[in-house]
């Protein structure tokens, strides 16, 4: 069996929709939900660099790489306000983000 | 070669000279520590004004830079005037709340300029690599503005939720992007306008439909709204009005450039998407800020319905509807900025207030304030010589228009719905009695609510400059 287009979209939207259910299911901890989110940007590099092969066009591939620079920025920035928010509350539990209701 | 890869100065200059702008206030910044606020706030405020003039004398012929993945038309032209106005008002918003505050972050400021630029760039967006840095770069700045005040627990779980949710949307839209390029083999929005002409297989249309969820995430529309009302209660009230007044019409841009552009053949099929959005966010915004006691979360579920009610004009998908989408974004901005100018003057001697209760007995001790409160509230709800009433009007006309008259009967009685909460608080401020609570208002904040006030009830008699530029914006899309 050889490996096509298929297989690869399959594993992406695989690892696509265990980042969407890691963050809505998971009950414990910030620090998995960002984990999920990098897993759903990893899904689409998969997509775009699998796209990009099977039609012969770079610009799927320059895309990715794009999004991992982005990516990095966004983990970054994710840290840091998790951080603040550490201090504030001295918690980063998932049930405890609840201050504002209704 | 050369000649065409480099963009022309003109082309791009007012996200030039954000973009310069921001680096050399971040030098100065980091130079000058805290000393510099005054001259760094100052600055960001002139750079906003000077980029917004710097777009109305732009050419208005259609330009493209970067390899064609930038354009300025008269619609980006449009979008991105009103969206510098709203980032200069609410800046000047924030810089009033800062003088009375003990933390002065100069970050604000620029982080306003920044995310100012990536919203630019999302109005001028004509591929998907663009849309995406584009939204990015407005994004990341907005997480840290929401979290921007650190010590205070509320705001910095704005900024989590915010930035969770907000990532979250991002990788669906990236992963319909990424199934767009897959089955039509380019990102530019003409390419994908070709492909689609060809006819569009359940790939394209799955790929449409995560695109659109991360976009209606932006503009916080049903379903994806949840964070909407937790973020503008806990982020600083300047930085609310911020979201509210610049991000959310940089987003309806981007969303009508791609569904018109890029997918205006395909109308048929994600009219049905857009029309069950838009009466889901009407009519959540209706009903469930009945209940509200906090005027910001109150003006969130306000602000998830006025999405509905500008998804209304785009749902039609004629120039008309797109006419409708400006002028009512345009207007939106007005009152938005106008009732978030109204409740940062709600201060007392020891701080901010922001119940509607607090409003009680204003009509007698500030009959000025209350009386532009009053106007913006009839606006929002749609009372008819106000702005508001005519912002409707072009949107639900436009959907009569293309045939969709169930969706502007639901829209009307949603809106019939919605002033209720709207009266409420012109109800708590003329009938109610309270204490004469309000510290005296700031020159800033009464330059502000004076222009807003004016614009909103000047529009009725003298609409045409804005619907004669929003109608050449619209036109420039087909």
């Amino acid at each position: 069996m050889t490996i096509g287009l298929t297989h690869y979209l399959t594993v992406a939207a695989i690892l696509f929709t265990l980042g969407v259910f890691g963050i809505f299911l998971n009950r414990k901890n910030i620090i998995l939900i960002m984990m999920c989110v990098e897993l759903i940007l990893l899904a689409v590099n998969i997509n775009l660099v699998a796209f990009s092969a099977f039609r012969g066009d770079i610009l799927g591939q320059v895309y990715a790489l794009l999004i991992l620079t982005v990516a990095a920025a966004e983990a970054a920035i994710g840290l840091a306000i998790l951080v603040v928010y550490y201090r504030n509350r001295g918690t980063i539990a998932v049930e405890d983000v609840n201050m504002m209701r209704g | 070669m050369m000649a065409t890869a480099l963009p022309s100065i003109l082309t791009i200059l007012p996200e030039l000279v954000l973009a310069t702008g921001a680096l050399f206030l971040i030098l100065t910044g980091a130079f000058q520590g805290t000393r510099s606020i005054n001259l760094v706030n100052g600055a960001a405020f002139a750079i906003l004004v000077v980029a917004a003039i710097a777009t109305v004398f732009q050419t208005s012929e259609t330009q493209t830079a970067f390899n064609g993945s930038f354009v300025v038309d008269d619609f980006a032209r449009f979008m991105k005037v009103v969206t510098l106005l709203g980032a200069a008002a609410t800046l000047a918003l924030a810089i009033d709340e800062m003088s009375r505050q003990l933390q002065k972050p100069f970050e604000l400021a620029i982080l306003v300029l920044l995310s100012s630029l990536g919203m630019l760039l999302m109005i001028s967006a004509n591929d998907l690599i663009a849309l995406y840095l584009g939204l990015e770069l407005s994004s990341l700045a907005l997480y840290v503005l929401a979290a921007i005040d650190r010590h205070n627990a509320k705001a910095s779980e704005a900024g989590l939720k915010y930035f969770v949710l907000g990532a979250l949307s991002s990788g669906m839209l990236l992963y319909g992007a990424s199934l767009i390029y897959g089955f039509t083999g380019t990102v530019s929005f003409a390419g994908i306008a070709a492909a689609v002409k060809g006819g569009s297989g359940p790939g394209l249309m799955f790929g449409l439909v995560f695109l659109l969820a991360g976009l209606a995430f932006k503009i916080s529309a049903v379903p994806f709204h949840m964070w909407t009302p937790d973020v503008y209660e806990g982020a600083p009230t300047p930085v609310t009005a911020y979201f509210a007044a610049t991000n959310k019409i940089a987003a309806m841009a981007l969303t009508t450039r791609v569904l018109i552009q890029a997918f205006g053949t395909d109308a048929a099929e994600w009219r049905q998407i857009l029309v069950f959005i838009s009466i889901a966010s009407m009519g959540l915004g209706a009903f469930a800020a009945i209940g509200q006691r906090n005027i910001k979360r109150l003006m969130a579920y306000s602000s998830i319905s006025h999405v509905g009610y500008a998804l209304v004009g785009l749902s039609a998908g004629t120039q008309d509807g797109v006419n409708g989408v400006l002028v009512y974004m345009a207007i939106y901005m007005a009152m938005t900025v106008g009732t978030f100018g109204c409740i940062v003057a709600m201060r007392t001697k020891d701080g901010s207030v922001e119940t509607i209760d607090d409003l009680s007995g204003l009509a007698r001790s500030q009959p000025a304030f209350a009386f532009v409160l009053m106007v913006l509230m009839f606006s929002l709800a749609g009372v008819p010589p106000l702005a508001g009433f005519w912002a409707k009007w072009y949107v639900f006309s436009a959907a009569v228009d293309a045939g969709l008259v169930p969706l502007a009967v639901i829209g009307f009685l949603t809106s019939v719905v919605g002033a209720y909460y709207y009266l409420r608080i012109v109800r708590v401020m003329y009938f109610d009695d309270g204490p004469a609570r309000f510290v005296p208002l700031s020159g800033v904040l009464r330059a502000v609510l004076a222009v807003c006030g004016i614009v909103v009830i000047l529009f009725g008699l003298l609409p045409s400059p804005i619907v004669m530029a929003a109608g050449a914006a619209a036109k420039s899309l087909f």
